[in-house]
């Protein structure tokens, strides 16, 4: 790159952002975008795709996580592991929805401040454990819970989330805390992994004092929705995995 | 080394291949040829993606992309047991269900922690590169072998379990990879730099809460724009992180830089340029909007902006 700088290519993050808000296709969005991006830079024809397939080829390891556990986790649905779960989970007298997902926060920020980011996942966890026992758990409270089945999942998957971003921040040895230990050592500035890790305690006590309340409080919606359709029989929504034709 | 990354690619694109032969067997799909292609497409990408010629395999993410963005991918009807049979075996089977799901990320942790560098002969054990990675893809085949034993189930009947769920998720699940592609063409092309030049010539950062106000607010934006803090610090951080906040208004390195990440992930939280955590879980637990978890997580990322300033401007 010469020294003045190009400002044509961010013709790119126009068209992603005008793309997603618009609702495209996301997957459109993102090829038309990475397109856009290399036509602003004068890239040849024949480049532009170079890039394209080696970009795609060089992050295959990103839908392996999801992908791998897929048939172990098909297998054991078939073989009743949602219902097995539900079944566990509504013997504890004190669980409701709500409390189950604040100690999940809790586990999984806990966990992954110790480093131990793999105890966790959408496919390994969310989808096949923490959703169906935080559904199972509203159903054995408030009888049939309709769409409020979908803003519980939701919320298991933010609760897998937060904590993940929240809790690794702290933990010294991992690469979010190295790479921005390299960053301030190119700037000149010398920083022990041990202070970085430590300055994010103060934010990662009030994300889950912030979440872990949001989490808590989704019971009394639950009550509040709910009782509110008590009286207008709701049409039950689509269990997890039967598809609605 | 033992197990190479390679060799994951090869079984996910394995997997994706079987799947795709699954769909072109099953005549009541409704859109059997595309999907097939699609995912027939995406298992090749998978098993030969470094050895196809990369303007190729370009052509072949176009195609991918234009399956997706016509309609091409419906999910079939999904062929499960019924309720009462799954609730036999859930009390047949009991806690012994648990075993190979806790497999998975049990040899995870263990493989990458306690094998991530072991040796046996000359040979790593794991892919010193991908310990991790290396570790999941032992945990899942351990973990199917066990499931297959524990069910009296075949692997057979497993692929075809994962081929129902991947119809499910759609083209949500390469999503990620698109993102990762769109990022690597921003590098090439110079994107980050533009910005950041922007950023350092636009940004007011003579007062100190203002300061603040922008690095915080602009490590948010920026990480929803390219779908991660990893992208976004060092654009925040050397633009008006180490200029201003540590240069002129002394602030503690160590606070400036984790608050200033922690910002970046209030960002991460509510764009779906981060499918990874945002888009594919709405897709795997079959949510109507796709931006449902996006929506749940909105109020908590304000607010923790919000908090992450204060907190920076009383700790630096």
């Amino acid at each position: 790159m010469s020294t003045a700088v190009d400002f044509w290519p961010l013709i790119g993050v126009a068209v992603v952002a005008l793309g997603f808000a618009c609702r495209f296709n996301p997957m459109l969005v993102v090829t038309v975008g990475a397109i856009a991006t290399g036509i602003a830079a004068k890239m040849p024809l024949q480049d532009l795709l170079a890039q394209l397939g080696t970009g795609f080829v060089k992050a295959r390891n990103l839908p392996l996580i999801t992908l791998l556990p897929l048939p172990v986790i098909g297998l054991l649905e078939r073989h009743g592991l949602r219902e097995y779960a539900q079944r566990v989970i509504v013997r504890i007298r004190a669980a409701t929805a709500g409390r189950l997902l604040v100690l999940y926060l809790f586990v999984r920020e806990l966990t992954a401040a110790l480093g131990l980011v793999s105890l966790g996942g959408h496919a390994q966890m969310v989808r096949p454990l923490i959703a169906p026992m935080a559904e199972g758990l509203a159903q054995e409270r408030h009888g049939p819970i309709g769409d409020a089945r979908y803003r519980l999942r939701a919320f298991a998957a933010s609760a897998d989330n937060i904590g993940l971003f929240f809790g690794e921040d702290v933990f010294v040895a991992f690469g979010v805390v190295l790479f921005m230990q390299n960053f301030l050592h190119g700037a000149g500035i010398e920083v022990s992994a041990v202070r970085l890790a430590a300055a994010g305690i103060p934010t990662a006590v009030c994300v889950f004092a912030i979440h872990g309340f949001r989490l808590y409080r989704l019971d009394n919606w639950l009550a509040c929705e709910l009782d509110k359709n008590a009286a207008t029989a709701a049409e039950p929504a689509s269990e997890l995995g039967e598809q609605s034709p | 080394m033992i197990v190479s990354a390679q060799y994951l690619y090869w079984l996910a694109g394995a997997l994706l291949l079987a799947g795709a032969a699954m769909i072109l067997r099953d005549a009541a799909h409704p859109r059997r040829l595309w999907s097939a292609l699609f995912w027939a497409d995406l298992g090749v990408l998978f098993i030969a993606g470094d050895r196809i010629p990369p303007a190729v395999a370009g052509l072949q993410v176009l195609l991918l992309t234009a399956i997706a963005a016509c309609g091409g991918l419906r999910h079939g009807s999904a062929r499960r047991l019924s309720q009462s049979v799954r609730e036999a075996a859930a009390v047949r089977l009991g806690p012994k269900l648990l075993i190979p799901a806790l497999t998975i990320p049990a040899i995870t942790l263990i493989g990458s922690l306690a094998f991530d560098k072991t040796k046996i002969g000359s040979l790593f054990v794991l892919d010193p590169a991908n310990s991790t990675l290396a570790a999941l893809g032992v945990g899942c085949v351990v973990a199917l072998g066990i499931a297959c034993w524990l069910t009296r189930d075949s692997v057979t009947q497993a692929v075809r379990q994962s081929r129902e769920l991947t119809d499910v998720i759609g083209w949500t699940l390469v999503l990620p990879q698109m993102l990762a592609m769109l990022g690597a063409m921003f590098q090439h092309t110079g994107v980050g730099h533009a910005i950041a030049s922007l950023a350092e010539h636009y940004a007011a950062v003579d007062v100190r809460w203002i300061a603040v106000v922008i690095y915080c607010i602009g490590m948010a934006i920026f990480s929803v724009i390219m779908g991660g803090g990893f992208a976004s610090f060092p654009l925040m951080a050397g633009g008006v992180g180490v200029p201003a906040l540590i240069g002129t208004f002394h602030g503690d390195p160590a606070v400036v830089a984790a608050l200033g990440m922690f910002s970046a992930y209030t960002g991460v939280l509510v764009t779906p340029m981060a499918a990874h955590f945002n888009l594919i879980p709405a897709a795997l637990l079959e949510l109507p909007d796709r931006y449902g978890v996006i929506k749940a997580q909105a109020p908590t990322a304000m607010i923790v902006l919000v908090v992450n300033m204060f907190l920076l401007y009383y700790l630096m």
